[in-house]
């Protein structure tokens, strides 16, 4: 047998007339982690849907483990050994580890339905044991962490007698650590000779993980390149086409007054004593790991939540935030990390979308000025491009790079002193991201006070003029552009400790 | 009746393709398809029917739903804002007989019944309100007790015993005419237009549509989402307390046990047109057309001499179709 376990070849798909997938090939090798790149809109998730058989091909062929196959439905994959590790994971909160692992095929007492409690929870804590996991085979799977939850998925899939795993954005929701753990399971899975193929936006994890890459572009197949012969710049421009001749594009903004200050805010357990401040034209990096307090801090501060005690000062004066809306009064915006939660009415229109904060600026009492709105969008969209038929069409439509570019128009309308960013670039692809970077460059150097907070340490060090670090809900370090490096970023954010 | 709406589709292919370009295409097969049903079933009505398509029918038809019409309006507020309102038949009564009972002393005081009958019910659907926006209380549970409880405060008012009414101008807010048209049909249409204004034309009408597509990001928007809320169902309890005084003065009295399941008709004129329950989706439009549809069918399966207890199954399966066709124009 030979060392390719599968083989895609010449799949094409279309929805509408449009081609998702043309003629686009896919192999992957015995104890591969394979990596599979584009922009959103590529193919990507179209071509793993095939695989997963959530979706038909128009035309083109399977081959699995060296015979033929079609694979007519997700059962049809798992009974192949083909599982899917989604990026939204879906477990049953209310079940525990074991039920969930065997859901549908748990151990029975013969010839009835009842099952058998013992041999289930034997069965389980094998597995558990054997990928270290933390928790026991009762635990309610809604207690466990994302990370956890993940880790559940890929036990589960193994327990399939997976023979390969797709992986779609697997670290969006995980902290460094828990990265780790992961690139851990999957080197072992690596060695066991199941093969992985990975989705996902992060350079450094591809180059770090993977083996081989394959791009997509426009639902064709641009290439494919061995990891460890590829550069990043290369490898960006195959998949947007162009060269970039730089990610962040950070201009030098001349800083003037302090916007914002905070003194000893405080908001019990999330976190303790944070001040700092951010000055006009100053774009202030807040990094830390995932639960260090960052996004709390900034809830606080815009008044979703309520801080316990501390002062925030806007240029200079006291200000009482108790909902957002006083917040926005007083000048600040706030990108939040989570778009389709907590950013857009996904239901409504770009252009309800775009003036929903704003509306009392274009309403002449309880009337809205449609003229007043058509021009207050028309003049953002001058200066920011928005890939859209038409203004009426929903968000939920739009591409995520576009969607988190109207959530920032819809910002910019409120004419704000201070914008803070919550993972302004989070599931975004290539080229949105560096719009998204060239854009603060610009409110920058237009006078406007930026806070972004950011995982992404590439994006932090490149953006930022001064970097604070959170840890465990304070402050454990600030830092001025070109001052520290990523290990430096990661060491001061553990509290000092070494990163294994 | 769904396989002609089916037939009706096929039949345009070119239409189907052009709602499909313009990514929007559940909205507008579902207008277009409700208006549909609506006309297909009138040519079918004055075909069958001699009567159907006669003036006096046709404001028949209308004076009909007008009641049921205005309730719907304040519903479809509601259900944008994903909330349900199963109060309003009870605060018809407490409406009815508070209104019922000022004419009953002064007949003349139609203006004040008005008032005071309307300001109690929006009063009533403002505690609604405030339990879910303020409270965290579900929509469908806070109703649910404003329901019993208003019932209870419309009986304990009137001990129970009808108001009679003898005020002949009040009488003429639900049986009289201005010329052919009926009083509570200009009423309705009165309604439904400040409505559509409110809905929109102005800020708030926006801020409904978003606190029901996503209530966490209004409120990120700055949107002060418990006063909108609120406001939505003292706005609901004012046209149900209207509704109620418009039928208290057809029957020419107050009944404690008057709007009694009316909630339900409201209910299914609005999720017939095409509104969500989840929120955010739907329009004024849809559910007029969906109060016409009801109307027109029950008046068409009167004129037929349809049973009373066939019309019930009729009315469901109509309901049931419609949320089918909603289905099915998403899955495009």
């Amino acid at each position: 047998m030979s060392d390719i376990v599968l083989k895609m070849r010449g799949i094409t798909k279309s929805y509408f007339g449009v081609k998702a997938l043309d003629d686009v090939s896919l192999e992957v090798s015995r104890g591969e982690v394979h990596a599979l790149m584009g922009e959103n809109g590529a193919g990507k998730s179209t071509l793993m849907k095939i695989l997963s058989g959530l979706v038909k091909p128009d035309a083109g062929e399977i081959e699995f483990e060296g015979s033929k196959v079609q694979i007519a439905d997700p059962q049809a994959a798992l009974n192949l050994g083909i599982a899917m590790i989604h990026q939204e994971l879906n477990p049953i909160p209310e079940m525990t580890v074991s039920e969930n692992i065997f859901l549908g095929r748990e151990p029975r007492y013969p010839g009835t339905p009842f099952i058998r409690k013992k041999q289930l929870e034997e069965q389980t804590k094998g597995l558990l044991e054997e990928y270290q996991f933390h928790a026991g085979p009762n635990t309610k799977v809604g207690t466990l962490s994302v990370a956890q939850k993940q880790m559940l998925e890929i036990i589960k899939a193994i327990s399939y007698d997976a023979r390969l795993i797709i992986m779609d954005e697997p670290t969006s929701a995980l902290s460094e650590n828990e990265v780790k753990t992961l690139f851990q399971t999957i080197e072992r899975l690596k060695r066991q000779g199941v093969p992985v193929v990975y989705i996902s936006h992060r350079m450094e994890e591809i180059f770090s993980i993977t083996d081989r890459i394959t791009v997509l572009r426009d639902g064709k197949l641009i290439g494919v390149r061995n990891t460890r012969e590829t550069e990043v710049d290369g490898l960006i421009s195959m998949m947007v086409g162009r060269p970039l001749d730089a990610i962040y594009p950070k201009e030098e903004a001349s800083i003037g007054e302090t916007v914002l200050e905070v003194r000893g805010l405080t908001r019990l357990p999330h976190f303790k004593d944070i001040s700092f401040s951010v000055r006009q034209g100053e774009i202030l990096g807040i990094a830390g790991l995932m639960g260090a307090g960052r996004s709390e801090v900034m809830r606080a501060l815009f008044g979703i939540d309520r801080a316990d005690g501390g002062e925030v000062l806007m240029t200079g004066e006291k200000i009482q935030v108790k909902h957002p809306s006083d917040a926005i009064r007083h000048g600040i915006a706030f990108v939040t990390e989570d778009r389709k939660e907590l950013g857009l009415v996904l239901s409504r229109s770009i252009r309800e979308n775009m003036t929903l904060s704003s509306l009392s600026r274009i309403s002449a009492g309880p009337f809205v000025s449609r003229s007043a709105e058509a021009a207050a969008c028309d003049d953002m969209l001058s200066g920011i491009r928005i890939k859209m038929n038409r203004m009426e069409q929903e968000v939920l439509t739009l591409s995520g790079g576009n969607q988190q570019k109207v959530v920032i128009v819809k910002w910019l309308l409120t004419s704000p002193k201070l914008l803070i960013l919550d993972e302004p670039t989070r599931g975004i692809d290539v080229g949105a991201k560096a719009e998204i970077y060239r854009m603060m460059s610009k409110l920058a150097r237009e006078g406007l006070a930026i806070v972004m907070v950011s995982s992404e340490l590439p994006e932090v060090l490149g953006m930022s003029d001064r970097i604070l670090v959170m840890g465990e809900g304070e402050i454990r370090g600030e830092f001025l552009r070109g001052e520290i490096t990523q290990e430096q970023i990661l060491e001061c954010a553990l509290g000092g400790g070494r990163i294994a | 009746m769904h396989s002609g709406v089916d037939a009706l589709l096929s039949g345009m292919p070119a239409l189907r393709q052009k709602f499909v370009k313009d990514g929007n295409s559940s909205e507008m097969m579902r207008k277009y398809g409700l208006i549909a049903i609506l006309l297909g079933a009138v040519v079918i009505l004055s075909l069958v029917s001699d009567t159907f398509l006669t003036v006096t029918n046709l404001m028949n038809v209308l004076r009909q739903v007008s009641i049921n019409g205005i309730l719907a309006v304040g519903m479809t507020f509601i259900i944008l804002t994903a909330g349900i309102d199963l109060s309003i038949g009870s605060l018809m009564a407490v409406a009815a007989v508070i209104a019922t009972s000022i004419v009953a002393h002064d007949p003349g005081a139609v203006g004040w019944a008005l008032l005071a009958g309307v300001a109690a019910s929006g009063l009533l659907g403002g505690v609604s309100g405030t339990m879910s926006a303020k409270l965290n209380v579900a929509p469908f549970v806070a109703t649910l007790a404003m329901m019993t409880i208003a019932r209870g405060i419309a009986l304990i008012y009137t001990n129970g015993r009808p108001i009679v009414v003898n005020s002949d101008p009040f009488k003429f807010l639900g049986q009289g005419y201005i010329g052919p048209i009926p009083v509570p049909v200009l009423i309705f249409i009165a309604v439904t237009a400040v409505m559509g204004i409110v809905l929109y034309k102005t800020k708030f009408g926006r801020y409904v549509y978003a606190i029901g597509g996503n209530e966490n990001a209004s409120k990120i928007s700055g949107i002060r989402v418990d006063r909108v809320k609120i406001w939505v169902y003292v706005i609901n309890g004012f046209l149900a307390g209207l509704a109620g005084i418009l039928l208290s003065s057809r029957i020419s009295s107050g009944q404690p046990n008057s709007g009694m399941g009316y909630e339900l008709d409201a209910i299914a004129a609005v999720v017939i047109g095409g509104t969500s329950l989840f929120g955010g989706r739907g329009s004024l439009l849809g559910t007029i057309v969906g109060v016409l549809i009801i109307g027109v069918i029950n008046n068409g399966l009167n004129l037929l001499d349809v049973s009373s207890y066939w019309q019930q199954i009729i009315k469901g399966l109509i309901i049931a179709g419609a949320v089918i066709l909603d289905q099915r124009a998403k899955r495009n």
